[in-house]
């Protein structure tokens, strides 16, 4: 998607990264060592669009989108939804083992996702359904490893998007070495790692930052603060919040309203053109929620309250930009009634895909483990083999 | 000139620098690796040479080298990283077991990690803690990685050059007391497979297994022993992972007897497995139970007790008196 001129962008990105490392600096001088201050010291979101769906001015960021281009995140948002929701259910009717839920959390990925361009590489965790549905991985294969016929399972390099990696934090690093590569090869493209709240408190994740910022690599780190680390709210995590810490890096840090894909939009777009100029790392925190269970195997009754799942329903993302679209006549009844089709197009091809998804054949353990092949897997592979031909001859019994 | 004698170190810098020359793609990553050349000097020359965008003095972070190691890779590079020494790498343990070794498989196979891991291991040089430590089974263990050690200058230098040029991650122990060992090395040599264990004495009575530092222990036991009219086989195994069992039972369905020796602690070592798939393998063959001589099960003592941690020559000898009054 090519929005706003690259011309007029560039200044107002100039000067916006380098407000940001001021301002970041300065309330980190301010903090105090107790909670309720640091809240109290929290800066406003980067919003372009409200909850209610009004459509807000920024001085650092802006965005003039298509009505066009706003019923394609609109549509993104949506089937993205859509494509979840069908996947828990699945995994209810016990065709998968399990889901991660990315429910409320569609803006914050659609908005940074369509800020990257082809060329760009995508650093996920195992909850960006949503990024990997605007980098054109066919969601069903994301399904793969939730129904358990493998562990990821799709060729990174198809579509620039990494496979889902599980360990919390652990693909920041490998975004910073393929950044580290990118500018040793002299390209322009970035990177786009993300992470969440709880891989924030996780080393890895701090020696991205350090090494991505010592080597000035092309790399945007998107943090979805999504309020929860399983049962643990973000103050188990953090005493500031969280895009300060890029300013002890030395790289700027923006909190970005994580249910507003216009703002998680701009604010992505700028991180990365600043990358592309060479101009080193950037810190997005996108505050968001989880509406979710962490997973389909979590019950967060256990340790939240409604009340708070309920206000930020308030703030859900799709919503407010169906209201925006509405007002402003940029979408009309058929275009909401054709999506709507579209979406429960989506969620029986996803469902027929799954329910026909073969279990691999049982020598696919031996598969990949090695390039150049071990002589210890071909030795295992054949006892296998043995083994399981022996009952097929009748001999084992 | 071919031929050449080289200190081991040498050899592995010579490796290197051949490595930096053949492919573009090669990189050498790691703490002190620039100007200084590496705490052990292996890397000496190779930044001046090739510059820093290709021999990289990194933060002081293991899990950081590794981890922006695997993202290199991924790009296209082959990176080389030095972990400076063996009780550094834990840092990095988590990278290099649930990520390099992984995400070939997790990929389908349609991901290489072309990633070495150089580290200076064992003891003998009178280090503080952390410098002594031989944790090549830890790495062994798990499927995905690949684990070899040199014991001289010849494989130093052809070995690294064979782990530079798989397409999967290789974890290279260097034996860092045998670092100033000088040994000839043929450089226009064509030379053996990288997984293949190498006969490094013929002997009839006994069989002496052991790999890196060891080797030359051994190899001074059977010259000690042959003094007494002994005649022991002296393997080294060169490769942890893969172990070449195939050259392995040949020498001992010939010898009849096994002592396996390795600086790391028995409990749990690669003597272990050793032992057993000998015993299955050789089963009718073997006059004495496998015997090992190692590390004892306590943390790596001070270097002042170091000399009785480790196997050395009376130590080997004990147990090759005792296998053979079987």
């Amino acid at each position: 998607m090519t929005v706003e001129s690259t011309a007029a962008r560039k200044t107002t990105r100039r000067s916006s990264g380098t407000k940001r490392t001021a301002s970041a600096s300065t309330s980190t001088t301010k903090k105090t060592s107790t909670r309720a201050e640091a809240v109290a010291t929290e800066p406003e979101l980067v919003q372009l669009l409200t909850p209610e769906g009004e459509r807000v001015q920024h001085p650092d960021y802006d965005i003039d989108l298509s009505a066009e281009e706003l019923r394609g995140l609109y549509r993104d948002m949506v089937l993205t939804r859509r494509f979840d929701a069908e996947a828990t259910s699945l995994q209810r009717q016990g065709e998968l083992g399990l889901w991660a839920s990315l429910l409320g959390q569609e803006a914050a990925q659609i908005g940074s996702g369509r800020a990257l361009r082809d060329d760009d590489y995508v650093f996920p965790t195992y909850r960006e359904h949503g990024v990997a549905w605007v980098r054109g991985v066919d969601p069903t294969n994301l399904l793969g490893m939730f129904r358990g016929v493998n562990h990821g399972g799709w060729d990174p390099s198809t579509n620039n998007f990494h496979l889902y990696t599980i360990v919390l934090g652990s693909q920041t690093l490998h975004a910073t070495g393929y950044a580290m590569g990118i500018a040793k090869d002299g390209a322009d493209s970035a990177v786009l790692a993300y992470f969440g709240d709880g891989a924030s408190s996780q080393g890895d994740v701090n020696e991205s930052f350090v090494f991505s910022a010592v080597y000035n690599a092309p790399v945007v780190f998107f943090c979805q603060n999504n309020q929860w680390a399983i049962s643990e709210p973000t103050e188990k995590q953090t005493r500031v919040p969280l895009y300060q810490r890029a300013a002890g890096f030395g790289f700027p840090g923006v909190r970005v309203d994580g249910n507003d894909v216009l703002a998680c939009l701009a604010v992505t777009r700028s991180a990365l053109e600043r990358a592309r100029r060479g101009e080193g790392p950037t810190l997005i925190e996108a505050f968001t929620y989880r509406m979710a269970a962490h997973t389909t195997s979590d019950d967060p009754t256990k340790y939240r309250r409604d009340e708070e799942r309920e206000a930020w329903e308030a703030k859900d993302p799709i919503q407010r930009l169906k209201t925006y679209m509405e007002n402003e006549g940029h979408a009309d009844a058929a275009f909401f009634e054709e999506l709507e089709a579209e979406s429960e197009a989506l969620g029986k091809q996803v469902r027929e895909v799954v329910r026909a998804m073969p279990v691999p054949e049982h020598m696919a353990i031996f598969d990949n483990v090695y390039a150049d092949g071990h002589a210890l897997v071909d030795e295992e592979r054949a006892e296998f083999a043995a083994y399981q031909a022996s009952f097929a001859n009748g001999e084992a019994e | 000139m071919a031929v050449q004698k080289l200190p081991l170190a040498k050899a592995l810098n010579e490796s290197l620098r051949k490595a930096l020359e053949t492919d573009p793609k090669v990189l050498i990553m790691g703490l002190d690796v620039g100007k200084l050349g590496g705490v052990f000097r292996i890397t000496e020359g190779l930044q001046k040479d090739f510059g820093e965008d290709r021999v990289i003095d990194t933060p002081l972070a293991e899990s950081g080298i590794v981890g922006t190691a695997i993202g290199l890779a991924l790009r296209g590079y082959r990176p080389v990283v030095e972990i400076q020494f063996d009780g550094f790498v834990f840092p990095a343990y988590d990278q290099i077991v649930t990520q390099l070794a992984k995400i070939r498989a997790r990929s389908l196979g349609t991901v290489k990690m072309p990633v070495v891991i150089r580290i200076p291991y064992g003891g003998g040089i009178g280090a503080v803690e952390h410098h002594s430590e031989s944790p090549e089974s830890l790495f062994a263990h798990v499927a995905g990685l690949k684990v070899v050690t040199p014991a001289n200058s010849s494989d130093a230098y052809w070995m690294l050059q064979q782990a530079i040029q798989s397409d999967d991650p290789v974890i290279f122990f260097e034996p860092k007391r045998r670092y100033w060992d000088k040994g000839e090395v043929d450089t226009e040599a064509i030379p053996g497979e990288l997984h293949k264990a190498r006969v490094a004495r013929e002997g009839t009575d006994l069989t002496l297994v052991a790999y890196g530092p060891m080797v030359k222990t051994c190899l001074e036991v059977a010259e000690a022993a042959a003094e007494e009219g002994k005649s022991i086989e002296v393997v080294d195994l060169r490769s942890i992972s893969p172990i070449d069992f195939d050259t392995l039972q040949a020498s001992v369905e010939k010898t009849r007897r096994l002592v396996v020796v390795h600086e790391a602690p028995v409990f749990f070592g690669s003597g272990a497995e050793i032992a057993a798939r000998i015993t299955e393998r050789c089963f009718y063959h073997l006059e004495a139970p496998v015997l090992r001589v190692g590390g004892y099960h306590a943390p790596y003592p001070p270097a002042r007790l170091e000399e009785e941690y480790l196997p050395g020559l009376d130590r080997v000898l004990d147990a090759v008196d005792r296998s053979l009054a079987y």
